[in-house]
Order: C-alpha cells, then sequence, then structure tokens
C-alpha cells in the first residue's frame, strides 16, 4: 500500500498513510519518495490528484452536489496554499525530473512547457495564478492513477487522456531536464505538443499557442463553474484570479510552476467524453504505442530546440 | 398469510442494555425489533395500495421454525431491493402515533401505532401501515435541462389541529403539504347525481331526497394540498415547521425562504448566502430548524462547522445573525480534512429550546444556547476513523450526512454510523452504547447486545475490527419517539422500529 520505511508526517493527527499512495504506479512512488525523502509530500500530491479528479467529475454532473464540491475545493485551496509556502514544488519537479518512469517525467515535461505558457500568460494577463493548473493536473493524475485500483469511472474516463500524455512525457527525457529548458523553447511551441500532433505543432507555432491559452481560462472557469447552476458560464478571470489572491506574490514564481506542474491536454469534459467514446479501446496500448512513437518525437524536439 | 412476503415484519425481543433513564433502576431493558421490508421492483406496478392491504405477520406470535422461514425470504427479498427503496427519511408525529418515512423513489410510507388492546397489552406500540402515497414524482425542468429526483430529502409533520394529519414533505426542489385524513362514510342519495356520480337528466327528477351518509370500509386518502414550488434554486437540505403553526422555513444550499402554509405563490428569503461571484463560494449552508418555542428565533449550520442562531424581528432579511457557534479548531488535530469532516450534516434544537445539537463527521456536539464559543458537550461517534479519514475522502463516505436526534426528555442522544451501527449517549451519566440494526444478528426475542469496535491490534470476542467495518451500510437517519422510549432506525432500505420494554 505505501512503500516501507516512508516516514508519516500526519502521525500527530493521527492520520493513517494516505491511501492513496498507492494510486501512483510503484516506481513512481519510491522515487518521488527517495528523492524527497518524504511521504508527506507525496500524500499531499496523491490528495491534491484525487481532489481534483473529484472536483472534474462533479462538474460532470448537471447539478452537483454543491456542499461536497466547495468542501473539495477548499481541500485543493489548502493544498495549493501549503504547497506554495513550503516550496516543496522545486524539490518536487527536480525529482520528477530524474525520476525513470513514463508517468514521472510526463509531469517534469508539463512543468517545463507550461512554464513557457505562463510566461505567455502575464504577458497577455495580469493575474498571476490561474485555475487552469489546478483543472489540468487532473490530467496529469490519471497518468499516476494508471493501473490502479480506483473506481472504474474514473479510470474509463480518463485514460484515453494518457497517449498524449505519455508522449509529451517522452519527449523531456532524452533532454536531460533543466532550467535550462524553458530558455531554449521560448517560442512556446512546446506545450503544442501536448495536445496536437507533433508535427503540426512544429508549424503552427504562436497561432496555436494563442488558442492554448484561450482554452485554459476557458477549463479553468468549468472547474469552478461546477458550484453555478443557473449561470454555467461565470466570469472567468476576476474568479480565477480571486481564488488564488491569497497566495503571496511572492511565490509568483513557484506557483508558475505549481500550474505547470500540472499542465496536461486541454480537454473540457465534453471533448473527455467524446474522447471516451472514440478512443476507449486504444487506452491498453497506449504505452506500447507511446514506446515506439519515441524516437519520432525525439527527432521532433531535435527540431524544436534546433530551430 | 398474504401474498409472498415483500413486505413483512417480526417482532423480537432484545436487550438494549439501554441507558435509558426512564425505565427505573434496571440497566436492562427489554426491547421490541420491528422489521419492514420495501417491495422488490416486481411489485412497483401499484405498490400504493398494495402496501396497505397487507397485514404484518407478527412473527412474536409464531414459533421459531416459522422464523427462519420467512428470515429466509428476508434474504432473497433483498437481492430485489432497488435504489428507489432505500429510505431518505423518517420521522415521528409529535404525539408519536404516527411514524413516517421517505424513500428515494418518492414515496412516503406512513406507520401508525396499533391500538392498546386488553387482550394483548404487550402488543401496543407495534407500528403497522397506514398509509402510503407517492409524494414526488421525477421532473425534468427544461429550461435548465436538468432532472428533478423525486427522492424525499426530509418530512416535518404538523402538529395535529384537528381529525387530520398534515406534513411536509420535500425533494431537491419542492415541498408539498400533503393531508391524510380517514374516511368510513360516504354521502347517498344526490338530487342532481346518480350513484356513479354522473349528473342526471332534469326532466327525471320527480322528487326531492335527503342525502344520506353511508358507513363504509375505512379509507385513509392522502390529498396534496398545497405545492410549494420555485422557489429553490439549489438543493433543499431541511425544511422545519415554526411553533406559530403558520409558517415554515425551507433550506437549501445558499438561501433560507420563509412560507405561509397557506400561500404557495411567494416565499420570503431570509438567508442568502451566495456570493455575487460564485467562484468566491467556500461555504454553504447544510441544515436549518426553528427554535421550539421561539417563533422569531431559528438556526442554520455551515459546511465550515459554525452554527448561527438569527432573530427574525431584528430585520427581514437575517444575514446578520445574533449569535454564532463555533468552536476553535484544536491545531494538533489539523489536517486537511479538518474542514471536511468538521462540516455539519444536521442541526437540532432540543425539545426544552435550551440546547443546539449539531452532528458533524465524527462527533455529536451539544451547545448551549448562552455559548457560544465552545460545545457544552462532545461526544465521538466514531472515532477509530480518524485514522482512515484519507480512505474515506476516496471512496466519499467523508461526505455521508449523518442526522442527530433528541430523546423525548433532551437526556439521551442517539445518531448513526457505519455497519449498520448506530449510537446514544447519555448525557447524564456520560455512558455509550453502540447498537447494531441488522437482520443477520437479531434473531426474534434475542438480546440485542452492545456492540464494539475495536482499535487496537487484539481483537477481543464479539469485538469488530475497525478494518472489516462496511461503510455500505450507513444509518443516515434515526428518529425517536416525543415521549417515549421508542426509536425508530432506517438503515438502506429496511426500518427496523425498537421499543423500550413496557414492562
Amino acid at each position: 500500500m505505501f512503500p516501507k520505511g516512508t516516514k508519516r508526517k500526519f502521525s500527530d493527527s493521527g492520520e493513517e498513510p494516505v491511501s492513496s499512495g498507492d494510486q501512483s504506479p510503484p516506481a513512481a512512488s519510491s522515487a518521488v519518495a527517495r528523492t524527497l525523502s518524504s511521504s508527506y509530500s507525496l500524500q499531499r500530491q496523491s490528495l491534491l490528484d484525487m481532489s481534483l479528479i473529484k472536483l472534474q467529475l462533479c462538474h460532470m454532473l448537471v447539478e452537483p452536489n454543491l456542499c461536497r464540491s466547495v468542501l473539495i475545493a477548499n481541500t485543493v485551496r489548502q493544498i495549493q496554499e501549503e504547497m506554495t509556502q513550503d516550496g516543496t514544488w522545486q524539490i518536487m519537479t527536480q525529482a520528477l525530473a530524474a525520476a525513470q518512469c513514463p508517468a514521472d517525467r510526463l509531469v517534469a515535461t508539463e512543468v517545463l512547457c507550461r512554464q513557457t505558457d505562463a510566461a505567455a500568460q502575464a504577458g497577455q494577463s495580469p493575474k498571476p495564478f490561474s485555475v487552469v493548473g489546478l483543472e489540468e493536473g487532473y490530467h496529469s493524475e490519471e497518468v499516476v492513477m494508471e493501473g490502479d485500483v480506483e473506481t472504474e469511472v474514473t479510470m474509463s474516463t480518463l485514460s484515453p487522456v494518457s497517449p498524449q500524455l505519455s508522449s509529451a512525457s517522452y519527449l523531456a527525457g532524452p533532454f536531460g531536464m533543466g532550467p535550462c529548458w524553458e530558455e531554449e523553447e521560448e517560442d512556446g511551441e512546446c506545450e503544442e505538443d501536448e495536445e496536437e500532433d507533433s508535427e503540426e505543432c512544429v508549424s503552427e507555432g504562436e497561432e496555436g499557442d494563442r488558442d492554448h491559452l484561450s482554452e485554459d481560462s476557458r477549463t479553468g472557469e468549468q472547474v469552478f463553474g461546477t458550484f453555478e447552476i443557473k449561470h454555467p458560464a461565470p466570469p472567468p478571470d476576476p474568479a480565477l484570479e480571486e481564488l488564488f489572491s491569497d497566495v503571496d506574490p511572492s511565490y509568483y514564481d513557484l506557483d508558475t510552476v505549481l500550474t505547470g506542474m500540472q499542465a496536461a491536454p486541454k480537454m473540457g469534459p465534453y471533448d473527455l467524453l467524446e474522447s471516451l467514446s472514440s478512443h476507449g479501446p486504444t487506452t491498453l496500448s497506449s504505452s506500447s504505442s507511446c514506446r515506439s512513437d519515441l524516437n519520432e518525437l525525439d527527432h521532433i524536439m531535435e527540431i524544436i530546440v534546433g530551430s | 398469510m398474504h401474498e409472498p412476503c415483500w413486505w413483512s415484519s417480526c417482532c423480537e425481543r432484545a436487550d438494549f442494555k439501554l441507558l435509558l433513564s426512564g425505565g427505573g433502576s434496571s440497566e436492562r431493558h427489554i426491547c421490541s425489533l420491528w422489521l419492514l421490508k420495501s417491495q422488490p421492483p416486481g411489485s412497483m406496478g401499484g405498490p400504493v395500495c398494495r402496501l396497505q392491504d397487507s397485514e404484518p405477520a407478527n412473527l412474536s406470535m409464531e414459533e421459531e421454525s416459522d422464523t427462519r422461514k420467512i428470515n429466509n425470504s428476508f434474504l432473497r427479498d433483498h437481492n430485489y431491493a432497488t435504489e428507489a427503496d432505500i429510505i431518505s427519511t423518517v420521522e415521528f408525529n409529535s404525539s408519536g402515533e404516527l411514524l413516517a418515512t421517505g424513500d428515494k423513489g418518492g414515496r412516503v410510507v406512513v406507520f401508525q401505532r396499533e391500538q392498546e388492546s386488553k387482550s394483548q397489552p404487550q402488543r401496543r406500540g407495534e407500528y403497522n401501515v397506514y398509509s402510503t402515497f407517492q409524494s414526488h414524482e421525477p421532473e425534468f425542468d427544461y429550461l435548465k435541462s436538468l432532472e428533478i429526483e423525486e427522492k424525499i430529502n426530509k418530512i416535518k409533520w404538523l402538529p395535529q389541529q384537528n381529525a387530520a394529519y398534515f406534513l411536509l414533505s420535500t425533494n431537491d426542489k419542492t415541498v408539498k403539504l400533503w393531508k391524510i385524513s380517514e374516511r368510513d362514510k360516504r354521502p347517498e342519495g344526490y338530487n342532481l347525481k346518480d350513484e356513479d356520480g354522473r349528473i342526471r337528466n332534469p326532466s327525471t327528477i320527480t322528487s326531492l331526497r335527503v342525502p344520506v351518509l353511508q358507513p363504509m370500509d375505512l379509507m385513509v386518502e392522502a390529498t396534496a394540498r398545497r405545492v410549494f414550488s420555485n422557489a429553490h434554486t439549489y438543493h433543499i437540505n431541511s425544511i422545519s415547521v415554526n411553533s406559530d403553526l403558520q409558517t415554515f422555513i425551507s433550506t437549501d444550499d445558499l438561501r433560507v425562504n420563509l412560507w405561509n402554509l397557506e400561500i404557495t405563490d411567494r416565499s420570503f428569503n431570509i438567508v442568502d448566502i451566495k456570493p455575487a461571484n460564485m467562484e468566491e463560494l467556500t461555504e454553504v449552508i447544510t441544515s436549518a430548524e426553528f427554535h421550539p418555542q421561539q417563533c422569531h428565533t431559528f438556526a442554520y449550520s455551515s459546511s465550515k462547522g459554525s452554527i448561527r442562531l438569527c432573530d427574525m424581528r431584528q430585520a427581514a432579511l437575517c444575514d446578520k445573525h445574533c449569535k454564532y457557534f463555533e468552536e476553535p479548531e484544536d491545531p494538533s488535530t489539523r489536517s486537511f480534512f479538518s474542514e471536511i469532516i468538521s462540516s455539519i450534516s444536521d442541526v437540532k434544537f432540543s425539545h426544552n429550546g435550551r440546547y443546539l445539537m449539531t452532528r458533524d463527521y465524527l462527533t455529536v456536539k451539544v451547545w448551549d444556547l448562552q455559548m457560544e464559543n465552545k460545545p457544552l458537550e462532545t461526544y465521538q461517534v466514531h472515532d477509530y476513523l480518524r485514522g482512515k479519514l484519507c480512505s474515506l475522502y476516496e471512496n466519499d463516505c467523508i461526505f455521508d450526512k449523518f442526522e442527530c436526534v433528541w430523546n423525548g426528555s433532551d437526556s439521551v442522544i442517539m445518531t448513526g454510523s457505519y455497519n449498520n451501527f448506530f449510537r446514544m449517549f447519555d448525557r447524564n451519566t456520560k455512558r455509550d452504547v453502540t447498537l447494531e440494526a441488522s437482520r443477520e444478528n437479531s434473531k426474534p426475542r434475542a438480546i440485542l447486545k452492545p456492540r464494539k469496535v475495536c482499535v487496537g491490534g487484539k481483537r477481543r470476542k464479539d469485538e469488530i475490527s475497525v478494518d472489516s467495518l462496511d461503510f455500505s451500510k450507513k444509518i443516515l437517519h434515526t428518529t425517536w419517539h416525543p415521549h417515549e422510549n421508542i426509536i425508530a432506525v432506517a438503515a438502506t432500505n429496511n426500518l427496523y422500529i425498537f421499543q423500550d420494554k413496557v414492562n
């Protein structure tokens, strides 16, 4: 259930080691735990992931249980706040970058890709923190969760996204992740890889980037739009800003990392449903197909970086 | 015997080892246990009237061998239980003569206490089906394009004022006032109508006669007298009838509305916590109730663990509370789940109006209305779950809404738990007991043993380990007779009525 030898930080509260720890594949959990030497962070991360899934599922309902949604959203805010304040994100990202398993790479890649995105976003709008990251963390969670015993609904709904994610994660692998990475891909094309075919990405450049951003804000709304019953499309930006207004601006960069950390292909709930129906059967073969694409993706990345 | 046992009941003797102070010095009280089965889907065609026809089999009068046979039929029927049969609320009326249950299928079943008979005084206290009706139907809101479930969220009885009984039932959106009345006579001999109710041709009327009332078989009618709709955007979680007997409140996640029982086309919004921007929403209302005597006072609880007492005399809109009850958080037990487990699922005034009882995920608290900074008493309901909160969050059990009730004298409180367990706490002796409402463990005339959940490493005989608790069997809804030691406990699709032995 939980790697042996990890310490419980929740012990004073009598909390059991987070059972969701077993949601990550063994390789992932051990790697992270080793690097961070802290099961607490891992617990917190799984709790965050779990909460984001719950929030997303809430949103799929026309009229969700408001009390439940609010409590989950508050939990997410609380975790997010704590994570930005104790700076665990930096350690986490390095750990993930060093990790061997695809799921870890995936997250690392997302962080770095998103970094660029966040920079572009900062240029466009004054709001420093976006809920987008939260929403998308749910997608990356999905990979972490793969092969786990979570509820069937969750798994079946989410798994179709994984091929894209995994491919994104493989992009990161060969290049030896480092802080310089973000500079290298200043042109912001990297995130294109997440949502579109990599080949197109190379050619489309900035245009796609803009789409990407607009989509971001939409999905962000959707998560917290969960609360709204009468008007399903609440005003986006001030709300998102408000959500994280209590976060110390000095953690701006960390938070960018944080939101980036959670980044993954942009899909609204309905897209998700669609992909469920259309790509369902491909789920099982996703990891193997990713492997076969690895060389090709490497090549593409070389082009991107080289340019 | 009637047709297949899709509904049956059994009477059982059981020993509560209950802490009810009413029973004299003896701490042992014999209790009788009733078991109600919901009907299987096969009978869904006409469930409403068939329930009325059925005479419950009194198993206490039968031999042990027969009992086993009938229990087997329970097991078979159990597989037929559908989602619609799950009991979603249970409530005694103010005299305790009637007991109403509502289920997820929108049905209301009313039980009536059997009248005392000289030949069988020990049978006093048994409850038989009195009336069954479909209170709410599934609806579709075409404007918002969403389905409105028929599930009955709450039932509240109005104090009886004449021969008829009135109750309020609510689903997520609509409150209905039902009248339940008996009819044992019907008028005959109208001049303008024939026996079938058709208008007679005036030319055939040659003489006038005086209509007369003729006796007929007793019939219990339930008629919807008022429908209070279109006032709630969110889900109604509670309703409460005012002691002035003219008004009631209905509460959803963000608002409390005040209604006059006679007027259905308008209500007054007295609390509204909806932020201008829904993204800023961090707190919802979880329950609200009127003070039992002061018709201007009501209390509502929130998902952040606080209770607000409001005085309707101060302003039409009670956005400003007059009292705010909240316990400071203990930093030593702080975790990510602190807020979720402190969310209040139910709030109830004591009968005497001095106290408030609240239920959160792990505890029941009693608050003195004169002391806002901390509860008077805190009782642990299932503290052994404190170490399992993450799993309970994962499987969503942490959001279960357990209710709580007072006994008639406000000296004992009761609330539910998992594994079909329910808990009672004696406020005077500080003793508590865990009991189980379960078919498997309750044989006729058997003693209902207190249950224990083992927390430590070694499990003693008769103890249940925390890991083997069944979290799908939860007792959320219970009710206590207003004057006597009779309780009704809803366990999924079964209703258990336990009675403190009279003799």
